[in-house]
């Protein structure tokens, strides 16, 4: 088993929450892990990307080669397109169709998803929408890891699990709340598969 | 599931330390973060509050290691260059008890001004330095670390790249050590460096070279791999091993290899690949210090491959894909990014209290010509950008007091530095100084933030006393004026910029509102206290 995932996002968007909870239910099942996060500068609202590494074999680099990511998970659209060069040919893109825009030259979202749509393997679901209607847009991140949730070759209830240990200090309304987004995220993805 | 920052600062609590000496600075902050919020840590006591600068810190942790107690100091590469007075004669004076220098590069300069490679610093001042290669090894250099340094009596360069001072991983713990007892050094001369005593000591620490370097050969980092393929030895610093061994997957690799992780290079080890294979590939993050001195000056022997021919690039970090192609390997890559994809660089927060100071700033001096403001090291640099092109230096902490000063001097007027509270306590104050005592016609803006905010919000030495140490340097009490950062007063703020930088003399204004990151968080935690009270 090997699973190499890109995470991509604007610094503040939270992409480290899903890091962690892929990496924890990974750990806690015995798997070997490798994460490159990016901290410092670019997290004043530019771009930022995580490198997640599993494997039932010991990591080496930190960093994943080129052309060999299983996974983009972006929780910003024009974001998982600058690391379509880490992205292997049958790997997934997945991604949050809500443009996050605090530059000038933001280009049309509509030829975003359009280059999105060029990739064999995608989704494209607006997380945003989904978790404000739950409530908070704060979970946008829960919903991108449900979409992501049957790529994983994961159990869906490691995640779950993880959530509740990630979210349980914050109290039972958080974690259930970040349940919701997950199973939301999950059934979203399975639609857009569908459709 | 450890960052390597973290795994070396837990290594640090296991290892007995009794304190712990920083700056802030990417990427080597959250060393120093993570002994302030471990609980061990407080049971054990162990002091671990920021210093006012590296140069203060590194002195500080020389103390305590002359007292007989173990001791850590952090900081980010260009921090070394602050400490750097205090770094190299510690290497003449040695330590007594155990003392590490971490020294966290960051090539690529993520998020630095240049990508110096710290192990010049070391061989420099002639100390040993291990260089991991992965979070478990740098927690277990922390441990051979200290004992080394007891042993010989000197302090230890443990050096990083950001790559591993931010990637997590799991870290497998040893029985903690308890911390030493005070214990004064046995030659009550050894830390004076009066020249007598100092050509002693230094003959000592070039006669210890040979114990350092026999180290090298046997402390289990360095490591030689034998391979079939003699016409290529490699050798691999630090993370470079990872990306070697990434391009095998069964991790065999067909040429000999020296995995290098612990200096000064053992000869023997690098005698043997030399002797045994036909060329040498030489693989290091940063600058290549290990390739020039295989290489010689005149390059009269074997064919050495690595940065400075070509083989892989001159600058940058290193990764899987470059370390492949190095080896003459076809590299994968997938589709090409699209031409749309736009630059998203960092950028001021809504909400922050410098975007309303650079407007005030920049309306005051639209009657003069551009150019005239010197700036410093802090999320502020980012002024220099679009929309407000409002700076125009950023060279190293403090030089916006003195780079003001000396313009001032040659003659422009107005002259106006740029800095952070956190910045000033750090390298500002003495700059001041030497304004108010050749009464240049300068203006200091100090953007009050209450933060050290670029690397995360850590507490500023300036807290609530950047007015009294101004006033202490000798800036006339009515050319230090305090204003808030808010659109609401824009006009009030400008005409203040107006007034001090028509003043032909010192003076400083001060605008201060809190980092609107460190506010939010703030409030976040007492919203949740207040839910969690109520709950009650």
């Amino acid at each position: 088993m090997k699973k190499d995932i890109i995470l991509a996002g604007v610094g503040g968007q939270g992409i480290l929450s899903i890091a962690a909870t892929i990496g924890m239910a990974a750990v806690d099942h015995g798997l070997y892990l490798k994460q490159a996060e990016v901290h410092g500068m670019s997290q004043r609202g530019g771009d930022v990307q995580s490198h997640l590494r599993i494997s039932d074999k010991e990591v080496a680099s930190d960093l994943i080669p080129q052309g060999r990511a299983d996974m983009i998970l972006s929780v910003e659209p024009m974001e998982s397109l600058r690391y379509l060069p880490y992205l292997s040919p049958e790997g997934w893109l997945i991604t949050n169709a809500k443009p996050f825009i605090n530059i000038p030259e933001y280009p049309d979202v509509e030829v975003i998803l359009s280059e999105i749509r060029k990739v064999k393997n995608h989704i494209v679901i607006d997380a945003d929408t989904i978790a404000k209607e739950m409530g908070s847009v704060k979970a946008a991140n829960m919903v991108m890891l449900g979409a992501a949730a049957p790529f994983l070759e994961m159990d869906y209830s490691w995640l779950e699990q993880s959530v509740r240990n990630l979210f349980g200090r914050k109290g039972e309304e958080v974690v259930s709340f970040n349940l919701d987004a997950l199973k939301a995220g999950l059934e979203a993805g399975e639609k857009y598969r569908k459709a | 599931m450890l960052l390597g920052d973290e795994a070396i600062a837990q290594a640090a609590i296991d290892a007995g330390i009794s304190g712990i000496f920083a700056y802030p600075g990417t990427p080597s902050t959250e060393i120093t973060e993570y002994v302030q919020q471990s609980k061990e840590a407080k049971e054990k006591g162990i002091r671990s509050d920021w210093a006012a600068n590296e140069k203060t810190a590194m002195e500080a942790s020389l103390g305590m290691s002359y007292a007989g107690k173990r001791s850590m100091v952090c900081m980010k590469h260009v921090g070394l260059n602050v400490a750097a007075d205090a770094f190299i004669n510690s290497a003449i004076t040695g330590a007594n008890g155990g003392m590490i220098v971490v020294a966290a590069d960051d090539p690529s300069m993520h998020s630095s001004q240049n990508e110096q490679d710290s192990r010049f610093y070391a061989k420099f001042s002639f100390i040993p330095v291990l260089e991991p290669s992965s979070q478990q090894e740098a927690y277990d250099m922390v441990h051979y670390g200290f004992d080394l340094s007891e042993k010989y009596k000197i302090p230890v360069m443990l050096r990083i790249t950001t790559r591993l001072a931010h990637s997590r991983s799991g870290v497998v713990r040893t029985t903690p050590r308890p911390q030493n007892e005070i214990k004064l050094p046995e030659n009550l001369r050894q830390f004076v460096l009066l020249p007598s005593i100092a050509r002693k000591q230094y003959r000592e620490l070039l006669d210890n070279q040979v114990f350092f370097e026999k180290a090298s050969a046997e402390g289990g980092f360095n490591a030689y791999i034998d391979g079939p393929d003699k016409s290529m030895g490699i050798i691999a610093c630090g993370l470079a091993f990872n990306y070697l061994m990434e391009n095998y997957p069964d991790r065999t690799v067909p040429y000999p290899v020296l995995k290098l992780a612990q200096y000064p290079m053992p000869e023997d080890m690098v005698r043997k690949l030399y002797d045994t294979c036909d060329t040498l590939l030489v693989l290091e993050d940063g600058y290549p210090i290990v390739e020039e001195m295989i290489k010689g000056f005149l390059n009269l022997g074997k064919q050495v491959k690595g940065r400075l021919d070509g083989t892989v690039p001159r600058t940058g970090e290193l990764n899987p894909n470059i370390v492949a192609a190095s080896l003459g390997m076809e590299n994968t890559t997938g589709m090409p990014v699209p031409d749309l994809v736009a630059g998203r660089p960092p950028s001021l927060c809504n909400g922050c209290p410098h975007i309303d100071s650079f407007n005030a700033m920049n309306e005051a001096l639209e009657k003069w010509a551009k150019g005239r403001v010197f700036s410093d090291i802090g999320c502020y640099t980012l002024g220099a950008f679009k929309p407000y092109e409002a700076i125009n230096t950023c060279v190293d902490m403090g030089a916006s007091v003195t780079m003001a000063k000396g313009a001032a001097d040659a003659g422009l007027h107005p002259a106006v530095a740029v800095i952070g509270d956190s910045t000033f306590t750090h390298s500002g104050i003495t700059g001041l100084l030497d304004c108010v005592n050749d009464n240049t016609p300068v203006t200091i803006i100090i953007l009050d933030n209450a933060t050290t905010a670029m690397t995360g919000g850590q507490k500023s030495s300036a807290l609530n006393r950047i007015e009294e140490i101004c006033q202490g340097v000798g800036v006339h009490p009515d050319h230090i004026r305090v204003l808030k950062p808010l659109r609401k007063h824009h006009e009030a703020n400008e005409q203040v910029c107006k007034e001090e930088f028509e003043y032909k003399g010192v003076s400083v204004i001060i605008p201060r509102r809190e980092c609107i990151q460190t506010l939010n968080k703030r409030m976040r935690q007492k919203f949740a206290e207040k839910k969690k009270n109520e709950k009650k």
